[in-house]
């Protein structure tokens, strides 16, 4: 029997829970030349800003154990581009598109989402609060409950209610749960995490910082222990709420495990620059997995590590009768 | 595409080394200038981001084969420099932007230096398919860092070769042989590659001649495809305004005249979504 792998974030229904994660799936079209995109859970945008933006200075990236260091620094065409041509690209083809939008200012992030309320083709809008907040000495909005869940409540008040709002956290913080749930009570339907952790690499023939800007975002299948542990707390705390976890997923027992912690979606990032082909692999591989441990439902092993010790495992009855 | 191919042959050539790959699917797609991107290090590897290489020959022996030069730079292509006769090899390709060919049969120099070289070789094929006359300026900083001189002499009306030491043809760089090359030839085209200083030193002595020039650069890529935004450099678009590209789809090929080479590594003021323009400091 195939295992049901519907998911959901809030109320919209997904037909897999694998989706891609912000800004590592391009526009779309330089992955639809390898696989159709229909077949994702959904696709994450890269988060789009206001104004056109340049980005950092090269060299951007460099690899690290088990890992990729990068500061790209939110390069992109800015909300009028990516509106005309990126989202009307893919929703004329019916793929389902959750748009990620960043900004410096609270009023950049309540702009975007007032250019997104008539935008066809937003199943849902993703908050990256890993954002310099201009207003605040540059110190971005996902550190602190408080100013991310100013920017979650702006955004949630201005999108029409359909359009559940997904507040993306970063893993650099002291208290990730109160984080979260100031998310929560400023009306996130449901959270994503993780964002890069911060990192740093010295290029020890030059003897300076490997990337131009000094430091950059961590990604890849180091991270995915923090990754875990995070949706491990939150959902721990915050039991209801929907979470889509990231970092470090390779493989279908990978993103099991943020399932397991309390993900009920999980997003691949950086392994689509090893293997265009990520997602479908990854899908395929934790539907197998699933499939050999018992399941019928995907839903039913969303947070089922949290159970006690001991506790018998929720193998379905008709798979242990013969 | 994605292939998991299977290593024929390798060879060393001086400073060099060459794997011949069973890659059906990459081989009949590939046009010159196009590249692939290699799986490093197996299956359960630290290496995290596969490695770009030009395509150098293609066969249609065993269903379709590439080969790829390199040399050795980090662990990377330590593991690659390791790969024995029916060794697997996972790759991508064919990606990026091959060469423009010119439509008439006119006169093409071919400036290569170091590696840089090897993706001349399929370009000089078509060229000469097409009745161009074809001439090549390869060099390197010693005699075994030069590639493809042989073949070069056998194709090739002329060939001038540099070295940095002096070891093999005249002491110095491409770009200084380049001029009398030009001038010699008659030449109404340059394609070159090699290293960044390379290509802007041969897209200078092309624009004083005021001969078009094509030049595959070489950024650092996480993805090879389009969708990282690692590989970015100030190139001149159509409309004269300066954005920062993506080598790996809108390249590797370019108009060198359209490449802000003084401005690499930098976000030129006036490129598009320069910081000073909306909002800054973001990411
Ligand atoms: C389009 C293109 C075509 C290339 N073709 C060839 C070729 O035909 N022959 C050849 O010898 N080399 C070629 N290179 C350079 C080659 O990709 C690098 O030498 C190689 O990635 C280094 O890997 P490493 O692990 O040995 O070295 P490391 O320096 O340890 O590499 C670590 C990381 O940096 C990246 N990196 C480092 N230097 C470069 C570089 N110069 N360009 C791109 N990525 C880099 C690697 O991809 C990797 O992620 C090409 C590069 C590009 C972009
Ligand atoms: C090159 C690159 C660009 C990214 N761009 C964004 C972005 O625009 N918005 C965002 O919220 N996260 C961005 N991220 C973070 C990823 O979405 C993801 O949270 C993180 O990389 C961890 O997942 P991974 O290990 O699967 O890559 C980016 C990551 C990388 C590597
Ligand atoms: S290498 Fe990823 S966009 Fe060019």
């Amino acid at each position: 029997m195939p295992v049901d792998m519907r998911t959901f974030l809030a109320h919209v229904e997904l037909a897999t829970p694998v989706l891609t994660a912000a800004g590592c799936a391009g526009s779309g079209r330089e992955l639809a030349q390898f696989f159709d995109l229909h077949r994702l859970g959904a696709l994450v945008t890269p988060s789009v800003t206001m104004a056109p933006r340049a980005g950092r200075p090269t060299p951007r990236m460099t690899e690290t154990p088990s890992g990729l260091l990068n500061a790209v620094g939110l390069q992109g065409p800015g909300i009028d581009a990516f509106l005309e041509r990126d989202l009307t690209w893919l929703a004329q083809r019916g793929i389902r598109t959750i748009v990620s939008i960043g900004g410096g200012t609270v009023a950049e992030y309540s702009a975007l989402a007032r250019r997104l309320t008539d935008a066809p083709g937003v199943t849902a809008v993703e908050v990256n609060l890993a954002c310099p907040n201009l207003e605040d000495r540059g110190r971005v909005f996902a550190r602190e409950g408080g100013a991310a869940a100013e920017v979650v409540a702006s955004v949630r008040s201005i999108l029409r209610g359909d359009v559940p709002v997904i507040a993306k956290l970063s893993p650099d913080v002291a208290d990730i749960v109160a984080v979260a749930r100031a998310c929560v009570d400023a009306g996130a339907d449901a959270l994503c995490m993780i964002n890069n952790p911060l990192g740093m690499s010295i290029d020890t023939l030059t003897l300076r910082p490997a990337l131009a800007a000094v430091t950059g975002g961590l990604s890849g299948p180091a991270i995915l222990p923090l990754a875990v542990r995070c949706v491990w707390q939150v959902h721990e705390a915050l039991p209801g709420v929907p979470l889509i976890g990231v970092g470090g997923v390779l493989s279908g027992s990978d993103a099991l495990q943020l399932i397991l912690a309390g993900a009920c979606a999980v997003g691949v990032g950086t392994a689509l620059f090893h293997d265009p082909y990520a997602c479908l692999r990854i899908e395929r591989e934790l539907e197998d997995l699933l499939q050999a441990r018992g399941f019928q439902r995907l839903a039913d092993a969303v947070g089922l590590a949290h159970r006690p010790p001991g506790s018998s495992p929720r193998i379905p009855l008709e798979e242990n009768t013969p | 595409m994605q292939v998991t191919g299977t290593v024929l042959t390798t060879r060393r050539v001086d400073a060099f080394h060459a794997l011949t790959v069973v890659a059906p699917g990459i081989a009949e797609r590939t046009r010159p200038g196009h590249f692939v991107t290699v799986a490093v290090g197996g299956p359960s590897t630290s290496m995290l981001t596969r490695r770009a290489l030009f395509v150098h020959d293609v066969k249609p022996d065993y269903g379709g084969t590439v080969e790829l030069v390199f040399t050795v730079r980090g662990p990377g292509t330590r593991w690659l420099a390791d790969r024995r006769a029916r060794d697997p090899l996972d790759l991508v390709g064919p990606l990026g932007r091959p060469f423009p060919v010119p439509r008439d049969p006119v006169a093409c120099v071919l400036v290569g230096a170091e590696y840089g070289s090897a993706v001349l070789f399929p370009l000089a094929d078509t060229l000469l398919a097409r009745g161009c006359r074809v001439d090549f300026v390869l060099g390197g900083a010693g005699a075994e860092r030069v590639f493809g001189a042989m073949r070069a002499r056998r194709v090739a009306q002329t060939t001038t070769l540099t070295t940095e030491d002096g070891s093999l043809g005249l002491r110095g760089r491409v770009a200084d042989a380049l001029p009398s090359v030009i001038a010699d030839t008659r030449a109404d085209a340059v394609y070159a590659c090699g290293p960044m200083d390379t290509l802007r030193e041969v897209t200078a002595v092309a624009m004083k001649f005021d001969i078009p020039v094509q030049v595959v650069v070489e950024e650092a890529m996480a993805c090879g495809v389009g969708i990282c935004m690692t590989c970015v450099l100030p190139v001149i678009g159509e409309d004269g305004t300066t954005r920062m590209v993506r080598a790996c789809v809108e390249g590797p090929v370019f108009r060198g005249e359209r490449v802000r080479f003084e401005d690499v590594g930098t976000i030129p003021f006036d490129a598009i979504g320069a910081p000073g323009g909306g909002a800054r400091h973001a990411g």
